[in-house]
């Protein structure tokens, strides 16, 4: 008994503390079928009237499409961006490497009340013009930058460097070893850190709070605002759907990943 | 590039800030032999194969095929090809990929058939679609091997490319390769620290230490007469006695040593000298039963040691001196076997015996006497 | 022998490659905190409206703003009610990574997934399902209610301990997933090895495992503790006016009162801090390569 106990008890932990992390994406996901009024805080009862009118609530569709906008370019940007510093780091020799590594390490490292701060400082420096969509899509390009780095470069740095003496070896010149082996090498990180951004990007609420102005609203951001005054079951209703294609896309790619490393698909 | 002929290597080295991994060394490696870099880990072996690939740039020097100067040109414009340590296939292309790599970066048109016909040759080709992951040990390093000799380059390189695989494993591959190389006729540059495989596969061997060539010859040469301790030690073992020469017989010297007077084949006439023996060709006369015949080498000691190793016996005598030799005796049954404890009397040709310049400190006792 | 000869190495390349997103980080991170440094020594515009400031670089800004307790409290509070949700992570997370790395075998990348899942619900939504099982009428105050051990008009929720356990939630797969990183790629040989050399279960994770597993608890904690100090959504949602943390100073003097000098002051301070206990801290933790 006392042998079962102490080869499960592991096993048991994991499952509570699980259990603990999920339970208010359980809620959520609960609360999407609520009958709500006008907070949707307490149990009403069950209805599938936010599901089958998810853009009923006022501006929830246009809060989403926002953030799937600035969250797809900066993902975009932040991504090209950051996978070439990943490069240059991880692959070149080049003098002002530390303070690179500082610059990039730094707002990371930097609370997010800070970075959004700082850039509304700017933005009303310059007259508060920006404020709105391009000020949120600057910012986030900025704070997804080193994440990207980050992942991208480790992903190098596991690269076997002979793979690429084998292909120089082969009669491949610098452009057709990058081409041919060290990005397709490399694209599951690029892939991994494009996934990270968007996350970081679609997610973000303090940060475009400072710079969103008045007159543009992300879906985070819709959901902080709305929380004051009652959150429609719709957000519930999105944030559960978002859920659901994210968790599709995680499991689908950890299968592949499986499957690669199995040598069973490309 | 099409290149043919020798390959040449004049004054070639490389430093790594104050350390001379090569230093300077001159070698010609005839169009399509099997040659061996042979040597410890960390002796420039590596290093002067990498400078023949143009993945390391030569400090000094020269790499030459054919006469053509190809120091400078780069690993992607050499008709050099590897056969990496760990393969380094590329995880993400299937077999078939592997292999028409080079082909392909060549502009050659239809890789198909030169493809499976290589695949042919190292007997894997049903295996073309598969992923290198999903092979075994051997078979990957039989792919790194095709992906090489597909391309037909002047030049293969083998960066100790049976290093990875067991050691039954191992030998097949040895005879496998020689069969490859036999079959296709290209020059091999074969690295490794396993002086068996390099004697059993190379007709070459430069034997390497401390980025120096020690020693240049066939495996035969090698063995038999090696002229430095090193070579004397790093292929199979010797017993070495130091002495001075104290007269001429004929083609020999007699070299007085604190064991007794040997002949050895050396012009010498004075001064000192030191004389190697190889430990199998130590014949122990009380079990053999053989007289000594007069003209071999012959002293006497104890035995201090015997071990059973199935193919042999191997003794430790201790000679007058306390100097302790090696004896190899072959197994073959009959007879007595000498016991710990047993005094007895080794002999053996005079013509077994190598001349090796004196060491250091022997030269220098010597002077001082 | 084995380094790489890097392709193109000392030649314009890296520089290009750098230029573009470096310039990015440049223009967005280091010039809008030099704006911040600005804007905490301006003072109000003579006549101006309020939200009208000139720069008279009035140092005297930051003892006037550090002075008043309303500040300090904030800025105290929000390291911590930090420090507490990055202890009280730490204590969940390891041994959940440990079981993950060490005892899911099959169910390892379920696990994983699980662990991560949380990050695709929105951030303020998980918040506030929070507000709900912490609620009066959530289940936790129920439970407790059922079994007497708290009065009937007691609630969790808004307190501090609903801040901190907010904070604990939303930033545990951060402390999460570096330690089961770190305890991954552990060679699970060397805790044999040390049971083979008379070590007990214990001994051996204390000895081992514990000090393998180190870079990934200073990762995992710096990344808790940094984004739960400045944090103001859980203040906010779970919280009352005595919980108030810095953030929520700083969002609600710039957003809501256009006091921009003291917002700055205070965003500058809390930058200012954290920076210098991550040098510290990565000192002492002897990690360096954490980028």
């Amino acid at each position: 008994m006392s042998g079962w106990w102490s080869r499960n008890v592991l096993r048991i932990y994991a499952v509570l503390a699980l259990g603990y992390l999920l339970l208010p994406v359980a809620y959520t996901l609960a609360f999407s079928f609520n009958q709500a009024g006008k907070s949707n805080l307490i149990w009403k009862g069950f209805t599938l009237s936010a599901w089958q009118g998810i853009c009923d609530a006022p501006d929830v569709c246009a809060a989403v499409r926002n953030s799937l906008l600035v969250g797809m370019l900066a993902t975009l940007i932040a991504t090209v961006l950051g996978t070439m510093i990943a490069f240059a780091l991880g692959r070149h020799q080049f003098r002002g490497r530390s303070t690179t590594n500082l610059l990039i390490f730094l707002p990371m490292a930097t609370p997010e009340v800070v970075l959004g701060s700082s850039l509304l400082a700017l933005f009303v420096n310059m007259g508060g013009g920006l404020l709105g969509f391009p000020a949120v899509l600057l910012a986030h390009v900025m704070f997804c930058i080193s994440f990207v780095v980050v992942t991208v470069k480790a992903r190098i740095a596991s690269l076997d460097p002979r793979l690429e003496e084998a292909a120089r070896d082969l009669y491949a010149d610098e452009r057709q070893t990058f081409m041919k082996v060290t990005l397709p090498l490399v694209m599951p990180g690029i892939a991994a850190a494009a996934l990270l951004a968007f996350s970081l990007s679609f997610d973000d609420v303090i940060i475009t709070n400072f710079n969103s102005g008045s007159n543009f609203t992300t879906f985070p951001k819709f959901i902080w605002t709305s929380s004051l005054r009652g959150i429609p079951p719709q957000a519930n209703v999105i944030a559960s759907l978002m859920f659901a294609v994210a968790l599709a896309v995680v499991v689908v790619g950890q299968i592949n990943a499986a499957r690669r490393a199995k040598g069973l698909i490309a | 590039m099409d290149l043919n002929g020798d390959l040449v290597l004049r004054d070639l080295r490389k430093e790594f800030g104050d350390f001379v991994a090569v230093d300077s060394i001159n070698l010609t490696i005839a169009q399509g032999s099997f040659f061996a870099l042979l040597g410890p880990s960390g002796c420039g072996k590596t290093t002067t194969l990498r400078m023949i690939a143009g993945l390391e740039t030569p400090t000094s020097g020269q790499v030459l095929i054919g006469g053509t100067d190809i120091t400078h040109t780069k690993p992607h414009q050499r008709p050099v090809n590897t056969v990496f340590q760990s393969y380094a296939l590329f995880p993400h292309m299937d077999i078939f990929e592997n292999v028409a790599f080079g082909l392909r970066r060549r502009g050659v048109g239809n890789v198909e058939k030169q493809v499976m016909d290589t695949l042919e040759l190292v007997q894997l080709a049903h295996l073309a679609r598969r992923k290198p992951g999903q092979l075994s040990g051997g078979q990957q390093q039989r792919i790194a091997l095709a992906r090489a000799i597909v391309n037909r380059p002047a030049v293969l390189l083998l960066d100790e490319p049976l290093g990875a695989l067991d050691l039954k494993l191992r030998r097949q591959m040895q005879i496998e390769l020689k069969r490859i190389q036999t079959e296709v006729g290209l020059t091999f540059v074969h690295v490794t620290h396993d002086q068996e495989e390099a004697m059993s596969m190379a007709d070459t061997i430069a034997v390497m230490n401390h980025g120096v060539v020690e020693q240049l010859g066939g495996p035969l040469d090698l063995y038999e007469r090696p002229v430095t301790h090193y070579v004397a030690n790093f292929l199979g073992q010797s017993n070495t006695f130091e002495g001075t020469v104290a007269s001429r017989d004929g083609e020999f010297a007699r070299l007085a040593t604190a064991d007794g007077e040997f002949s050895v084949t050396s012009a010498q006439s004075s001064g000192t000298l030191a004389m190697g023996v190889r430990p199998e060709k130590l014949e122990i006369a009380e079990t053999t039963g053989n007289t000594v015949p007069p003209t071999a080498n012959q002293v006497r000691g104890t035995v201090t040691d015997a071990a059973f190793t199935g193919v042999s016996t191997q003794y430790v005598v201790r000679l007058r001196s306390g100097k302790e030799v090696t004896v190899f005796e072959q197994n073959l049954l009959f007879g007595r076997r000498a016991q710990v404890g047993d005094e007895v009397t080794l002999y053996w040709d005079a013509r077994h015996s190598f001349a090796l310049p004196a060491s250091a400190a022997h030269a220098a006792a010597a002077d001082g006497s | 022998m084995a380094e790489a000869s890097a392709v193109g190495s000392r030649s314009r390349t890296p520089y290009l490659l750098l230029l573009p997103g470096m310039a990015w980080l440049a223009v967005f991170f280091v010039v809008p905190l030099v704006s911040l440094l600005m804007q905490s020594v301006q003072t109000p515009l003579p006549g101006g409206l309020p939200g009208q400031y000139e720069q008279t670089f009035r140092f005297a800004n930051f003892v006037d703003v550090l002075s008043r307790t309303e500040f300090l409290g904030a800025l105290g509070r929000s390291f911590l009610f930090a420090l507490l949700a990055t202890v009280a992570a730490l204590l969940i997370a390891y041994p959940l990574a440990y079981a993950i790395a060490l005892r899911a075998g099959r169910a390892k990348p379920l696990f994983l997934v699980l662990v991560v899942a949380p990050f695709f619900v929105s951030f303020v939504l998980r918040t506030i399902a929070w507000r709900q099982i912490l609620g009066a009428e959530g289940p936790v105050v129920g439970a407790l209610q059922a079994l007497h051990l708290v009065p009937s008009n007691f609630s969790i929720y808004p307190s501090s301990l609903a801040v901190i356990a907010g904070l604990t939630y939303n930033f545990l797969p951060f402390m999460t997933l570096p330690i089961y990183a770190s305890l991954d790629r552990m060679d699970t040989r060397l805790i044999e090895a040390a049971q083979d050399l008379y070590s007990s279960s214990w001994t051996a994770f204390r000895k081992v495992t514990l000090p393998i597993s180190m870079p990934g608890v200073v990762a995992g904690t710096l990344l808790t503790f940094i984004p739960a100090s400045g944090d103001y959504i859980n203040a906010q949602l779970l919280g009352n006016a005595t919980t108030t943390m810095v953030g929520n100073v700083v969002d609600s003097r710039f957003l809501v009162n256009s006091d921009y000098p003291t917002a700055s002051v205070l965003s500058f301070t809390l930058m200012a801090i954290i920076l210098a206990m991550v040098f510290v801290y990565v000192r002492r933790a002897g990690t360096e390569e954490l980028v």
